[in-house]
């Protein structure tokens, strides 16, 4: 039995751990508000769930940005957005620069490649530089190429298939109570119609947010269960990296053991989902809260640089799952 | 060669303040202003390293 004070949450955790099946609202918002020195409990809990209904191997993946900056959105969190004073400037990257990244990537020895376009939605030019690019790649390395473009029409769903595409993430970001606190430019149910669409597609869903953007921790137990609900391949968590320029700019950075609370709870909430350390978490955690993380319910790193910022080296976070023994996902396999 | 004058994160004069705060932010991030014209830079960031191209005064990368 989980070594909480509190009887009935050790229970429901106990049965998260046996059957598999997510912890609900309630217990949820527990996990978020446990004091201090029953978080190592809640990170042991999450990784016997992950162990169990996941297995040791840990999925890691490159991100590289196609299109970067000049966004009509106005996610407040974003640096790319062409509403905000931000420095990040309008670029696009060019073919053989994208098949270097994936080259470097494979190289790390992840299996996943995820290209990202800050755009609403890709329009004739950036579809026409996916084909391209996913072709390139496709015939150049060895690697699972995801994407990440924003909302997309049926047409554009079924084009991303034919290429190859076989995951596409669209987060929903926070909580749906939250959201038009975020984005003002479209909305959590247009967000929800894309995901919809690129599940019946046969593509894996992956969906995830950003903690940190002034939600209450009623709302991350919110976005958990939101999240658990939509059922995701992979579940993308970040911090918020306040950047310069942005309406968030002055946010404060996440407690570390807020965020350590986080990961475990979406893992208690989400026990079969690949749950996936993105951005934000070297400011947050630091080295010694990602060796927790990954020990607390995380199965799958981003490594390497992220698309506006820089990551810690790929061999740091290479080693330390040599360390902890936690095998890198091959590329044949699935978790 | 001149000393650069612009701090290349917020793109103030070095000159005034110590800009220790950008020099901590750099270690996770690249340059956004040419450290030479305080232009904004067109910046890349690769997953192994990033490249910055001032428009008056070319290319710096690390990859």
């Amino acid at each position: 039995m989980p070594d909480f004070r509190d009887p009935d949450l050790a229970s429901a955790v106990a049965d998260v751990i046996e059957t598999g099946t997510g912890l609900d609202e309630k217990a949820v918002l527990a996990i978020l508000r446990l004091p201090d020195d029953e978080i190592p409990a809640a990170l042991d809990a999450a990784h016997q769930v992950r162990m169990k209904w996941c297995g040791p191997e840990v999925e890691v993946e490159g991100i590289v940005s196609l299109k970067t900056g000049g966004c009509p959105e106005d996610c407040h969190f974003c640096s790319q957005s062409g509403l905000f004073t931000s420095p990040v400037r309008a670029v696009w990257l060019d073919i053989p620069a994208l098949v270097e990244a994936a080259k470097q990537t494979a190289a790390t020895g992840a299996t996943e490649f995820c290209i990202v376009a800050a755009v609403r939605g890709p329009d004739a030019r950036l579809m026409s530089q996916m084909r391209d690019g996913v072709k390139a790649i496709k015939e150049a390395v060895d690697i699972q190429v995801a994407a990440s473009l924003g909302m997309l029409s049926q047409e554009q769903v079924d084009e991303l298939v034919e290429m190859g595409v076989h995951r596409y993430n669209h987060n929903l970001e926070t909580a749906q109570s939250f959201f038009p606190n975020v984005v003002t430019t479209h909305t959590w149910e247009e967000r929800f119609e894309t995901l919809r669409m690129v599940r019946e597609s046969g593509m894996e869903v992956c969906c995830g947010g950003i903690l940190g953007l002034g939600e209450t921790i009623e709302q991350r137990a919110e976005f958990a269960m939101q999240l658990a609900e939509l059922d995701p391949h992979e579940v993308p968590l970040n911090f918020l990296n306040p950047r310069p320029g942005t309406p968030l700019a002055d946010n404060t950075v996440v407690d570390p053991r807020d965020a350590l609370r986080a990961i475990a709870a979406f893992r208690l909430a989400l026990p079969r989902t690949i749950l996936r350390f993105a951005g934000g978490r070297e400011i947050t955690l630091g080295d010694l809260g990602t060796r927790d993380g990954l020990l607390g319910g995380i199965n799958a790193v981003i490594v390497g640089n992220y698309l506006t910022t820089l990551g810690r080296p790929a061999t740091a976070d290479i080693d330390l799952l040599a360390e902890l023994k936690m095998p890198v996902k091959a590329l044949s396999a699935t978790l | 060669m001149t000393a650069p004058g612009w701090c290349d994160r917020c793109g103030e004069s070095l000159a005034r303040g110590d800009h220790v705060a950008c020099a901590a932010a750099r270690q996770l991030e690249p340059p956004r202003y040419c450290p030479q014209c305080r232009r904004r830079m067109k910046v890349q960031v690769l997953p192994q390293g990033w490249r910055a191209i001032c428009v008056e005064h070319g290319a710096t990368a690390t990859v």
